[in-house]
């Protein structure tokens, strides 16, 4: 069965993002997000950096400090390539979480 | 960063913290930039950006743990927090200690005492399968015959052995002072029945254990070390005991505990004649003298065992003559070993640890109640943490941290308390204690207790802190604290109620043991106790052998020396009168021949009454002042060619005689084919065996005039000082007769008198410091519960001084509070002690256990504690100045 919470959801939408926009930090992240899903998803501060700090320790992204274009300091994050294949599965079990909602929204 | 990031982590934690500090500070920064970029004011951002962000604390602590140091670093942080909490009350720390300290160190300390005797296995293999077997007399234990025995032995199938013994006290002369051991006389199987054998050499041999075999024997591995220095060689060897050469052939293992005798240095076999159990009914053979015990089949049950004994006793048969006094007519007492060696000790050990059970349940109170007040004056302290951010879990995991805090110092200091406990308990601990080597501090208890009282604080101290986290009181933030404690006063005051309880069962306990211990020293014992010393002499050598050469040459012998050891002794300056005794009152001297029937002319052949046979010389009733009642004492002038004369106890001389004078009546003492023994004088009845038991009847008869020649007498020496200064003179006063012969037991009166009370005195001691420990726990608590609610109540009592309550009606007010929960708590224990006063049962002595003036004396003494205790209280609130109180809010 698909590993469907919600924190795996935060997980799938913290490292699709890394995917697809190689290094960023948290609050660019945040920003990706909103922006991308046309303001419907919008990342608390409060889950994302407990989230960030635990893939962290799970070796899925790794981080550096750097400074932004406007010249702050920050620290970026970046996918790994255990990242990268836990992603993959992140994906499947989101499919598979949300064919099987469908499913039980579509019984009649 | 996997796993060793983490860890490698938990060193640099503070460099960690900073830098989830400044990524979440550059966060903000990049979202108020933005925001200013939209056109806000920075000002504005800032606010906006912040909200947006929510607690910014609570975000950290949750970022950081989900990082590294989570585990261990977080777990020190609490330590670190709980021990800043601790030092801010210090007070609040140092009686949770002591208060743990006291409860786990005597339980341990008792149940380190109690388990080794009572509960754990002896050190035996299937020590269950070990039973002890008795002859029943009067409806107690009394000691068997050979012939006994003999015939179980021969008869019983349930038995995998049988083994007989009795006390052997040889002297072993090798050189120095000559010294006498404790041994025992057994059975070749008596090893066996035990099942342990000896460390070095070889166990008995059945054809060892016959009349006159060879003379063997096997030594504890103390006597060993002590006077042969470990020589393996000595296996093969003799020594010379009692004049006589004996082959070492073993050596017992090191830890081997004999219980059935602790003091045994040295074991040889049995010499009694099997051909003798038919022919000679008055010979050795069928005397009262041997001690049995038994191990049981495997897979016959004890019961079973204890079974055909009793049927074998019950039948006897034509191939098994029995001689009508060792018939074994009344049945047989059979009992497991370890219930038979701990009777005597068992309702004392029962009883103290019932009254530490009672001291564990007054600390966990204690620590509750304490931690019930703690946690309610920090009750506005939690609610702020959850304003705050700081999760429930976070609340309640820093609380256990303090109990478990609290616990691990308490139980720190209780391990030294405990382990003086054992120590004390080594020392004071009555000379009948069984098993005294085996009593060491105990881990289990230990952890028990620790345990018990840990699991009672933290349950405790997490109450308040849930109300917290709940939510509900979050408002309580703003309140006050003192407001806020309402809430658990009921709980405090049953608990304060409960420990006055328990403290008065404790000490109504403690005071009729007291009582007790006063009767039982206020009893005459029939002689005068006051600068008395006694010396057990025990004879031994081939000087005193009867020969069939010299039929009496032996006897003669002894009493000669005897007589020649006290002339001595009375010549040593200082002694004022001395005498000689077979039977010592007030000791435990293992008498073989000490009670015998008496039977007066005119009596039944089997009307016999028992007797204690005192054979004295002349001047031992006067050196001991005992009464003479009528008649005379006995003198020099009952010598053996003199016509027998006897004195006896004035009981024996009523119960026999009532309304007349006993004076000239005849009787036999022991054999009846000797001349009679006249009556010619009565004496005071005298305590024999122990202060607290009357067996008053006695019969006094001159060693010149008695049938045999007792190989054992004491001596007392009457001095005009300090008995104990004499010791050192009276001992070379005997030896300068002859230097061969073992001086035993030396001890003064008052020492005899003090041991005689030891078990008692023991169990008082420590159910009276149990009662202090108590006393001090219930004062303790009823002053914490009325100053807490004097604190919380000065408002009210502002208002109501104010309103014109005098000083004396303020007074009254609290008191009355104090004085209803220490009167609710002595009616409670009450009931408990009366009801639990039966436990104390055959520890009291002349009191009833119902006693009124105890009861009444402990309640006293508990309301007066009490009021004390609420005085102090009291006094703070008459104090209180109305103005400032009422500004106060």
């Amino acid at each position: 069965m698909a590993k469907n919470d919600l924190q795996g959801t935060l997980d799938l939408l913290v490292l699709k993002t890394l995917a697809q926009m190689g290094r960023l930090h948290g609050y660019g992240i945040v920003q990706h997000i909103q922006r991308v899903s046309d303001e419907l998803l919008r990342v608390e501060e409060g889950s994302l950096y407990p989230a960030l700090h635990r893939m962290e320790q799970s070796g899925w992204i790794g981080s550096e400090w750097a400074l932004t274009e406007t010249g702050r300091k920050a620290k970026y994050y970046r996918l790994t390539a255990t990242g990268r294949r836990r992603l993959d599965e992140a994906e499947r079990d989101f499919e598979e979480l949300v064919k099987g909602v469908r499913a039980v929204l579509r019984y009649a | 960063m996997g796993r060793w990031a983490r860890i490698r982590n938990l060193g640099r934690q503070k460099a960690v913290d900073a830098e989830i500090d400044a990524e979440l500070r550059a966060h903000l920064s990049m979202a108020v930039d933005d925001m200013v970029r939209q056109g806000m004011s920075e000002d504005e951002a800032r606010r906006a950006a912040r909200l947006k962000f929510g607690n910014p604390v609570a975000l950290r602590e949750k970022t950081i743990s989900a990082d590294a140091a989570l585990g261990f670093d977080s777990v020190w942080r609490d330590v670190k927090f709980a021990l800043r909490q601790l030092r801010k009350s210090p007070g609040f720390a140092a009686t949770s200690v002591a208060v743990l300290a006291l409860g786990i160190g005597a339980c341990t300390a008792i149940f380190s005492a109690v388990n080794p005797i009572l509960f754990e296995p002896l050190p035996y293999p299937h020590a269950n399968r070990i039973l002890t077997i008795w002859n029943t007399w009067e409806g107690s234990r009394s000691r068997l015959a050979f012939g006994n025995w003999h015939e179980l032995t021969e008869r019983n199938h349930s038995f995998e052995a049988l083994a007989a013994y009795e006390p052997w006290q040889p002297v072993l002369v090798d050189g120095a002072r000559p010294e006498r051991l404790n041994g025992q006389s057994v059975s070749a199987s008596y090893l066996r029945v035990l099942g342990v054998e000896p460390w070095l050499g070889r166990d008995f041999l059945p054809a060892e254990d016959r009349y006159q075999g060879p003379k063997v024997v096997i030594l504890s591995y103390r006597l060993w070390m002590r006077r042969f220095g470990g020589d393996r060689g000595l296996v093969g060897r003799g020594v010379t005991l009692d004049g006589d050469r004996y082959t070492a052939i073993g050596v017992m293992p090191r830890g081997f505990e004999n219980v059935l005798s602790p003091q045994t240095d040295i074991w040889t076999p049995l010499d009694y004649n099997t051909q003798a159990l038919a022919a000679d009914f008055e010979g050795s053979v069928w005397g009262n003298h041997l001690y049995m015990v038994g191990r049981v089949r495997a897979g016959v049950s004890r019961e079973a065992a204890a079974h055909e004994l009793e049927t074998i006793a019950a039948n006897p048969i034509p191939q098994y003559r029995r001689p009508q006094w060792a018939a074994m007519r009344h049945g047989l007492i059979v009992d497991a070993l370890q219930s038979d060696i701990t009777r005597e000790v068992r309702p004392a050990l029962l009883a103290v640890a019932g009254a530490v059970i009672l001291v564990l349940l007054m600390a966990g109170v204690n620590v509750t109640n304490l931690q019930l007040a703690r946690g309610a004056q920090r009750r506005g302290e939690f609610a702020m943490r959850v304003t705050l951010g700081a999760g429930r879990m976070r609340v309640v995991r820093q609380l256990i941290t303090e109990s478990l805090l609290l616990a691990g110092l308490g139980g720190a200091v209780g391990v030294g308390v405990a382990t003086a406990g054992v120590r004390a308990l080594v020392a004071l601990s009555p000379a009948g204690l069984p098993r005294l080597d085996a009593i060491r501090f105990s881990g289990e208890a230990f952890f028990f207790a620790l345990a018990l009282t840990t699991l009672v604080g933290v349950a405790a101290g997490l109450a308040p802190a849930l109300d917290a986290a709940r939510g509900e009181l979050r408002t309580n933030a703003q309140k006050t604290t003192a407001r806020a404690t309402s809430g658990q006063g009921w709980m405090r005051r049953t608990l304060v109620v409960t420990e006055m309880a328990l403290a008065l069962v404790l000490l109504a306990g403690a005071g009729l043991l007291l009582r007790s211990m006063q009767r039982l020293l206020a009893v005459d014992p029939g002689f005068d106790p006051s600068r008395l010393l006694t010396i057990q002499i025990n004879t031994s050598g081939h000087e005193f052998d009867d020969t069939a050469a010299a039929p009496d040459a032996g006897s003669r012998a002894r009493k000669q020396f005897f007589e020649q050891a006290l002339d001595a002794v009375r010549r040593v300056p200082g002694v004022r009168a001395a005498g000689l005794t077979t039977n010592l009152p007030l000791t435990d001297d293992a008498v073989i021949y000490g009670t015998y029937g008496a039977t007066f002319e005119g009596d039944l052949p089997q009307g016999g009454t028992d007797v204690f046979r005192y054979v004295v010389s002349p001047g031992y009733c006067e050196t001991m002042r005992i009464p003479l009642r009528a008649g005379r004492f006995l003198g020099e002038q009952d010598r053996a060619d003199a016509p027998p004369a006897v004195l006896i106890s004035e009981s024996l001389a009523k119960s026999k005689f009532p309304g007349q004078s006993a004076l000239g009546k005849r009787l036999h003492v022991g054999p009846t084919n000797r001349p009679w023994f006249t009556v010619v004088g009565v004496v005071g009845d005298v305590k024999q065996n122990s202060l607290a038991v009357d067996e008053p009847n006695a019969v006094y008869l001159t060693e010149a005039q008695s049938w045999f020649a007792d190989d054992t007498m004491s001596l007392v020496v009457r001095t005009r000082d300090d008995a104990a200064a004499l010791v050192t003179a009276v001992e070379y006063a005997v030896w300068s007769v002859n230097k061969d012969q073992a001086l035993v037991r030396v001890a003064t009166m008052d020492d005899l008198l003090a041991a005689g009370a030891a078990t008692r005195r023991f169990v008082l001691i420590l159910f009276e410091a149990f009662a202090l420990v108590a006393l001090l726990l219930a004062a303790t608590g009823i002053y914490g519960v009325l100053s807490g609610s004097v604190a919380e109540r000065t408002r009210e009592i502002g208002v109501r001084a104010a309103l014109g309550a005098s000083r004396g009606n303020i007074l009254r007010l609290v008191l009355r509070q104090g004085m209803v929960l220490a009167l609710a708590g002595a009616g409670l224990g009450l009931g408990g002690a009366v009801a639990s006063s039966a436990a104390l049962g055959s520890l009291l002595f002349g009191v009833s256990r119902l006693d009124p003036v105890t009861y009444l004396s402990v309640i006293a003494l508990l309301l007066c504690v009490a009021g004390a205790a609420c005085a102090i209280p009291a006094a703070r609130a008459v104090a209180v100045d109305p103005v400032e109180a009422l500004r106060a809010e």
